[in-house]
This record gives C-alpha cells, sequence and structure tokens, in this order.
C-alpha cells in the first residue's frame, strides 16, 4: 500500500467548515491560507451533488487568507481583526474558528485570541483543524468536541426521550441531509425525539444548548462519532449507544429500531407496532418489483463491489446480501477508520449473513482500488462507489452508482439512503442504473 | 519587459512583479490613471471572507495537459479541487471529441509526522507513482502551505528524480501564503512550462497561433482558418509535444492578458514569438483592435479588413434588435479582472448600462510592459467610465453593493458568486465559459442568454423571497469600503 492517494474520497481536518456550515446561524471563520475554504467548499459541497453554499458557506466563508505577513511574523493580530469584524458583519448565533495548516505550523495561538473574545460573552470556539493532521471525518469530531468543551453548558435536567444523534459526516455524506431526517422519522416512530443538530429545521443553537440535556446518545456509525459520544460521556455524565451498522433496508433498520429501543426501555409493543407497519410497506414494494427481479435476473450484476465510507460500505453490503440475495466481491472501506474499528469491520464483512462473506480492503488511494478490482475478473461487477470509478467500471464492463464523495453526476437534494425508505431508494437507483445503460 | 529567469524555479509573486492589488474603491477612469502614472497602492481589508489560492490556478491549467500528471504535494485537502478539475477535464475532452478519462493527479498526502520529519520520502512515492500509473510525459509537483513552512529542498530532490526516470519534473511553486494575488498561481505553471517543457524552435511554424485559454469552447479554429491562420489552444487539453513547440510559432494571443501575460511575455523574450499586443477580443472596438493587431504581426492585415467587414455586417441587424430588447438595462459586472472589462465593454454593446463593477483583483501592467493592451483605459475611452471596486472576490462587499445598486441583471463569471445575486432576486447571469461572449457572434450570444435571463425571473424571485442572508443590518447599510484601511 503506497503512501500516494489518487482520486481523493475525502480531504482533510479543515473540512470541519462544512460542519459548521450545517448548523443552522452558524458562522465559519478559517484561519488558514488564502485558499483552503474554497478548496474544500468545492470538494465537499458543489463537486459532490452540488450540494451549495447554504447560509454562511462557500464564499461567504470567512477567512483571514493568511499569506507571507502572518506566516513570517505570525497571525493572531490578523485574526483578531478579522474575528472583530465577523461578529459586526456576519449574522450569526455560533461562530467557530478553524485553524488551517499555516496558522498550526506557525504555531500561532489561537485558543487565547478565541478565549479572548469568549470571555467578552461572544458565542465562539476554536477547533485545531490543520489539514496534515488528518481527515474530514476527524475535522468533524473536532469541531463537535469544541462546541461541546468550550461552548455547552450543564444542563439543570435530563429531557427523557431526547436522545443527540451523531451520525453520518456532513457534506462529506452526500446525502447527509436526507438520512439525518430520515433518522429522525424512524426515532420519532418509536416515540424519542431526535436532537439532529445539523441540516435545515435541526433548531440551531437551541438544539445544541439541548445536547447536555438528553437522555442519551446515539452514535449510527462504524467509528466516526464515537469520541463525540464518548467527550460527552465525560463531561455530562450522558449514556451512550453505539450501533455499529448504518441501517439500509427492512431488516437493519428494524434490527437497529429494537437495539434502541431496548436501550431506551421503550415498551417492545411500541417499537413492533412501528416496525410491522413500515416492514408492511417496504415488502409491499419489493413484492411489487418481484416480477422485474426475476424476469430481468439475466442482466443483473454478477457481483456488486462497494467503494465508499464504512457507513455505506458496510451499510449497502448487508442490504443487498440480505435483502436481494446478491453476492459481494471486495469491498473497499475509504474512510481510514481505525484499527480497533477495523478488525471489527472485517468480521461483519466475513459474516454478512450465515452463508455469505466478503474481503475488504482499507484504502482510499483510486489508484490500488482500480488495481484491485482489475485484477479480479469480475464478470459484468455493479460497482457502487465515486465518479472517480466511472472509468473503472467501463473498463471493466460493469455497471456504476455514485453515493459516494465525490458525486458530480447527480443533483442531489434530501434524498436518504437510510432505513426502509432509504433501501427502496437505493434499489430504484441501482436498477435505473443498470437499465440506462440499454436506452 | 520582465526578465524570464529559467534558473530559478521560483518567480517574484504578482504583487511584486506587476504591482498588482487586491483592494480598491472608485472608479475606472481613476484606476487606469493611477495604473499608469505609477501611484496605485493597495489598501488592507481589515475583514476578509476566504478567497483562492495559487494552487488552484496553477493545478487547474497543468492537471488539463493530456499526458502530463500533477503531483500535489500537500495534505489531502489541498487536493479538494482535484474533483473540479476532473469535471473540468471530462468537459472539455466531451466538447473538443476527445475520449473522457479522469485527469491524472495525485497527492502525497502528508500528514502530521511530515510536519515534523518532513515530507520527502513522501514526494519521492508520489512522483514514482505517478510516473507508474498514468505514463506521462512530465510531471508537474504542485507545493503547499505546508511543503512550503516545513522548507524542503525539493528542487533538487525532482531533479534528481528527473535524472533517474527521464522525463520532465518540474517544481511548481504555487504555495498558497506567497502571494495575495491567486493569479500568480498561473505564472508559476507557465513558469514550470517554459523552464522544463518549451524546446528552442527547430522551425518556424508561420501559420500558428498560440492562444492562451481557459477551456472555454473553441471558437477560435474556425475564426482563425478565415485568415489562413492555425489556432493552438493551450495550455488546457494540449499535449506536452504540443507545448514544447511553442516557440515555432507565429505569434501568442491571449483572450484575457490576467490569464496569459508571464506566458506570452515569455515566449516572446525567450523565444522572439511576437505577443499580440491587444486589448482583449470582447466587444466590438476590442475585437476589431485585437484582429488588426494580429493581422499587423503576422502580415494579414487586408485579410483582417475583410472578416471585421463580413462579420460587422453578418451581426448588424441582429445586434440592432437586441439592442432594442436590452437598451438601458443596468447591468452589474463582476470577474476577474481583464475578463470583467471584457464582460463589462459586451454589455456598452449591447446597449446596457455598467451600474457597478467589481474585479477581483487588478495588475497595473502586465509582463511585456506596453500600454496596448490596457483593457480597463480600453473600456473607458470606448464605452465610458464605471464604477470599480476591486474586491477579491470579498461577496459580502458585493452584497453590499448589489443591494444598494438593485441591478436589472448581475453578470458574473466565477463559480460561487452568481448565487449570492440570486439571492437578493436579482436576476443573474453566471457564464463560466470565457470564450461565449467572444469577438463578433460572441455579442448575440451572450445578449439573447442575458434577454432569456431578465425575461423570467420566477425563479430569482422565490430564491429571494426564501432565503436568509448571513449579514447583518448594520453591514448592509455600511459603505462598501468600510473595511478598507490606509494605502499600504
Amino acid at each position: 500500500m503506497s503512501t500516494t492517494i489518487e482520486q481523493p474520497r475525502q480531504f482533510c481536518a479543515l473540512g470541519g467548515q462544512q460542519t459548521v456550515v450545517a448548523i443552522e446561524r452558524a458562522i465559519p471563520i478559517v484561519h488558514s491560507g488564502p485558499g483552503c475554504a474554497n478548496k474544500l467548499f468545492g470538494g465537499l459541497a458543489f463537486f459532490n451533488g452540488f450540494q451549495g453554499s447554504g447560509r454562511a458557506g462557500g464564499n461567504a466563508i470567512v477567512g483571514t487568507n493568511s499569506c507571507e505577513q502572518e506566516v513570517i511574523f505570525g497571525g493572531e493580530n490578523r485574526l483578531r481583526g478579522v474575528i472583530e469584524g465577523a461578529l459586526k458583519v456576519m449574522d450569526g448565533d455560533l461562530f467557530v474558528v478553524l485553524t488551517g495548516c499555516t496558522a498550526d505550523l506557525v504555531g500561532d495561538d489561537t485558543a487565547t485570541v478565541v478565549s479572548e473574545f469568549r470571555d467578552r460573552g461572544v458565542p465562539i470556539v476554536h477547533a485545531s483543524t490543520a489539514g496534515f493532521k488528518g481527515y474530514t471525518y476527524l475535522g468533524h469530531e473536532l469541531v463537535v468536541k469544541a462546541i461541546i468543551d468550550q461552548y455547552l453548558q450543564p444542563a439543570p435536567a435530563v429531557i427523557p426521550n431526547l436522545v443527540n444523534v451523531w451520525s453520518v459526516v456532513p457534506y462529506q455524506d452526500t446525502f447527509w441531509a436526507g438520512n439525518l431526517e430520515a433518522i429522525r422519522e424512524l426515532l420519532a416512530g418509536i416515540g424519542l425525539e431526535a436532537n439532529i443538530l445539523f441540516g435545515h429545521d435541526s433548531g440551531g443553537t437551541a438544539a445544541w444548548n439541548k445536547v447536555p440535556a438528553a437522555a442519551f446518545n446515539l452514535v449510527l456509525s462504524p467509528w466516526t462519532g464515537l469520541g463525540i459520544a464518548h467527550c460527552l460521556e465525560e463531561r455530562f455524565g450522558t449514556p451512550f449507544l453505539h450501533h455499529p451498522v448504518f441501517p439500509i433496508g427492512a431488516v437493519e433498520t428494524s434490527r437497529f429500531l429494537r437495539a434502541v429501543g431496548e436501550f431506551a426501555k421503550i415498551p417492545p409493543a411500541v417499537v413492533e407496532s412501528y416496525i410491522q407497519k413500515q416492514e408492511a410497506h417496504f415488502y409491499h414494494y419489493l413484492d411489487r418489483a418481484a416480477d422485474f427481479f426475476l424476469e430481468m435476473r439475466w442482466d443483473l450484476p454478477g457481483r456488486f463491489l462497494t467503494i465508499a465510507d464504512s457507513f455505506y460500505s458496510l451499510g449497502i453490503s448487508l442490504f443487498l446480501v440480505n435483502e436481494l440475495g446478491l453476492l459481494p466481491g471486495r469491498q473497499f472501506v475509504t474512510d481510514e477508520p481505525p484499527e480497533d474499528c477495523r478488525t471489527a469491520l472485517t468480521k461483519q464483512f466475513a459474516a454478512l449473513s450465515p452463508d455469505v462473506s466478503a474481503e475488504v480492503t482499507f484504502t482510499h488511494d483510486g489508484g490500488e482500488i482500480a488495481e484491485l478490482v482489475r485484477n479480479s475478473g469480475y464478470e459484468q461487477p455493479l460497482i457502487i462507489g465515486t465518479s472517480w470509478d466511472h472509468d473503472l467500471a467501463k473498463e471493466v464492463g460493469g455497471y456504476h452508482l455514485t453515493i459516494a464523495l465525490p458525486i458530480t453526476d447527480r443533483l442531489v437534494m434530501d434524498r436518504a439512503y437510510v432505513g426502509y425508505r432509504g433501501g427502496l431508494r437505493l434499489i430504484e437507483d441501482i436498477y435505473a442504473s443498470v437499465l440506462s445503460t440499454y436506452q | 519587459m520582465a526578465v524570464i529567469d529559467l534558473s530559478n524555479s521560483n518567480l517574484p509573486v504578482r504583487e511584486h512583479r506587476l504591482g498588482s492589488i487586491i483592494a480598491y474603491n472608485g472608479d475606472a477612469a481613476d484606476l487606469a490613471r493611477q495604473s499608469r502614472d505609477g501611484t496605485l497602492r493597495d489598501r488592507a481589508r481589515s475583514f476578509t471572507q476566504a478567497s483562492s489560492c495559487a494552487s488552484s490556478c496553477a493545478i487547474c491549467l497543468l492537471s488539463l495537459i493530456q499526458d502530463a500528471a500533477v503531483v500535489n504535494h500537500a495534505p489531502l485537502g489541498c487536493s479538494a479541487d482535484f474533483t473540479m478539475f476532473n469535471l473540468t477535464n471530462r468537459f472539455g475532452q466531451f466538447k473538443r471529441g476527445l475520449t473522457k478519462a479522469n485527469a491524472h493527479m495525485v497527492s502525497s498526502n502528508l500528514t502530521e509526522s511530515d510536519a515534523v520529519f518532513g515530507g520527502a520520502a513522501k514526494l519521492d512515492t508520489a512522483v514514482r507513482e505517478a510516473y507508474a500509473r498514468f505514463k506521462p510525459k512530465a510531471i508537474f509537483v504542485t507545493a503547499s502551505c505546508a511543503s512550503g513552512i516545513i522548507g524542503e529542498d525539493v528542487d533538487s530532490q525532482l531533479d534528481r528524480l528527473e535524472t533517474e526516470l527521464g522525463i520532465p519534473i518540474a517544481a511548481v511553486h504555487c504555495e498558497g501564503f506567497r502571494s495575495k494575488v491567486w493569479t500568480t498561481g498561473f505564472d508559476v505553471a507557465y513558469h514550470a512550462i517554459l523552464r522544463k517543457i518549451v524546446k528552442p524552435p527547430v522551425t518556424r511554424r508561420p501559420d500558428l497561433i498560440n492562444v492562451i485559454t481557459f477551456w472555454g469552447d473553441d471558437v477560435f479554429t474556425e475564426l482563425f482558418s478565415r485568415l489562413g491562420l492555425r489556432a493552438n489552444l493551450i495550455v488546457p487539453f494540449s499535449n506536452i509535444e504540443q507545448l514544447s513547440r511553442l516557440s515555432e510559432s507565429a505569434a501568442t494571443v491571449q483572450m484575457c492578458s490576467t490569464l496569459g501575460t508571464y506566458l506570452a511575455n515569455g515566449l516572446e523574450s525567450l523565444y522572439g514569438v511576437p505577443e499580440v499586443k491587444a486589448p482583449p477580443p470582447y466587444g466590438l472596438a476590442g475585437t476589431d483592435a485585437w484582429l488588426r493587431a494580429l493581422g499587423k504581426t503576422v502580415g494579414k492585415s487586408a485579410e483582417v479588413e475583410a472578416l471585421i467587414a463580413s462579420e460587422r455586417e453578418a451581426i448588424a441587424a441582429p445586434l440592432a434588435e437586441l439592442r432594442k430588447e436590452l437598451g438601458g438595462l443596468r447591468g452589474y459586472v463582476a470577474a476577474g479582472a481583464v475578463h470583467g472589462h471584457s464582460i463589462a465593454a459586451v454589455l456598452g454593446d449591447l446597449g446596457m448600462k455598467v451600474v457597478g463593477s467589481c474585479f477581483w483583483h487588478h495588475d497595473p501592467k502586465f509582463d511585456h510592459g506596453s500600454p496596448d493592451a490596457d483593457s480597463l483605459t480600453h473600456l473607458v475611452n470606448n464605452y465610458g467610465n464605471i464604477p470599480v471596486s476591486i474586491c477579491n472576490k470579498q461577496a459580502f462587499e458585493v452584497v453590499n453593493r448589489l443591494r444598494q445598486l438593485k441591478p436589472d441583471i448581475f453578470v458574473v463569471r466565477h463559480p460561487g458568486m452568481g448565487v449570492w445575486g440570486g439571492k437578493l432576486g436579482i436576476p443573474t447571469f453566471q457564464l463560466e465559459d470565457e470564450h461565449f461572449c467572444l469577438g463578433y457572434r460572441g455579442l448575440l450570444r451572450y445578449g439573447r442568454k442575458i434577454a432569456d435571463t431578465v425575461s423570467n425571473p420566477a425563479f430569482f424571485r422565490h430564491l429571494a423571497a426564501h432565503t436568509s442572508l448571513p449579514y447583518t443590518d448594520w453591514w448592509l447599510g455600511q459603505g462598501v469600503d468600510a473595511f478598507l484601511g490606509a494605502e499600504e
């Protein structure tokens, strides 16, 4: 495995700026070189399903545009001036300062500068997100932890039934907005109030202020967000449930809801009645499409390969194996999970069902992925990945659906792949891509 | 004429070389006067929004050379623009009838330990991987803030690799912090091409004209064929062999001196390929002047006069119709330097009134040092004075001006800027293809799009009614230059 990355599928920790953009009425302030915010907006948002600027993103992102002056003499005074200006110009409820490579390499004491403003009562926090420190998933966690540590206050009382949701990473997951709304609906179905925190109608600082009051934290993710839950447990004593499978389709979504129900001590009858209704809807449409699955079977893909982060790679594999009866080829996980999570994921892929297993490769280098796929000799595989993989799919005579960053062949609004309905959407999209081959 | 020093992999940034600025508020005549008499000074902005950097500008040209590869020596985030350039590559390949394929780019993926112990090993691996994976004819290694601050001797390392691998390997010093003016990135990319790719002429090709462009549609081949000339579009979608022979062409033209100043001047000063020094080919007067300067350079004045006459006649009637439709419309223009001047000229020819403009930066002169390509003076002389801001793509300033001026249409070139006009409910026309309004026929194409945009403003009306701007009422009531400090 080479250290080189071809066809990036995630970017650097400063990508946490998009996590800030996803918080209603929050204002990102990027203390970095002049091009970082713009590049990251392009890579994470615009050229990824053509997600737009939003309220305070894109060219509205505040930035110090640090140049030679700040690199040689330090950028603390410049940052002070820009924050002062931001407080006058930008209309927001929470300001988040993110540092890039320049500020962190030259050793600006950003934390102190930001704390001067906080001492004046300004709602402002600082996350040290220099690009060399890690990738977007880390940046997301660093931003959330900064808000927890520097902004949140202990709650007077726990709000029963309130659950904070830590799941897909805003913007990095092209379908985050729809997914988070869908998770809210699922949890509402079993009587819980989801504190979603990101995206439209998630409540902005009012929702964030309620974070310490939640009955528990839900980490719906293979690994991202676990650090957040630990942080909240330490600071506010909030327990958390870690459900490592991003549930797509009926089997996994029902399993997920039962796990949450049990953890939250919701009467099983409440959970089962919701599950029954949702499953009936899901299987009605699966049943109606059975003709298609049977009659078109001759031209369905031979093996499916996912090239995506651990949310989708595992979630989609479980779904396609256990509900559509498809068979997996090699699966590629591109979000660089920590070692213990790799072990867990490898086991999960090895036991997708009692009879079906898949090999998994952890890499985010497109060149390495392409080489492995080329040499595996799959016949007409279905490649579920990114827009980078279009040429590869063509080369190996396969079908291709984009579900992960970067997506440049689809305009994405509030589509969701999580849950019962998400499973139906995924089936629709897979076969739209298969059928379009012949149109 | 600026000296081109090929012995150095680096070159002076625009603010030092050309006196370029990123902050100004006044009008075109004043800015042109200050540019000419040497009194122009930059002003500091105490509050800023994120801008762009030289790295993007360098990679956007180099990654589109079809048989080269780019190694971005940086943390992975500096490759967040790879997706954009890949899409640009595929769009352009499609339009030019080439096979669509991913652009050849890798990141050396610098991490925390590299920041401490150095990134030389990662760079070595990345260059070798790029060589093995893409079989490129040349490799361009683009630097980053991180690689620059760590402070490695990238040049000698690349020289060794070049000798070993046997293809040109060029260091491209586009560290984001080096210049306030992101177009410096174009210059360092061209510098790398001049240093490592362009060879002295073996022959002369009297009918071949270098055309320095981005990735707009090829409108030059047809136009030039009518003059008995061939268009050599560079740098995007060219190849290394083609670039190696740039010194053999009869002349170099540009559609925007902001983009091509360094390369055009380099080819003239190093190899005697004359640079056609003229206002850009937009609007009637500009296109006339540009074609005449080209004709004079290559000895085709008679053919040029015939072309001008026939083209002007061909568009006369439809242009008169468009002027009736668009006459008196109030437009606001936002674009990068010279191309902004070009769009303002186009609007002028369409009978519109330019009530304000902002250009991202301003170069008071170009590398050739001649006043003949002064597009701003050309604009003032032919279309009258207009209000001008130099805004470094500061959206908060643009929103402030647009809200106060309430133009009938907002005309923008750069991605990411149009949306702020749209959110104000102002019919906004954003077009990245820089050739769309070029020449005589471009006037008609552009005019029709503007007419279409203003004729159904429904989308903008709804957008404005349902959007929330991130700006305070205080700011929206201020003068646009509230954060501009004293001259530096």
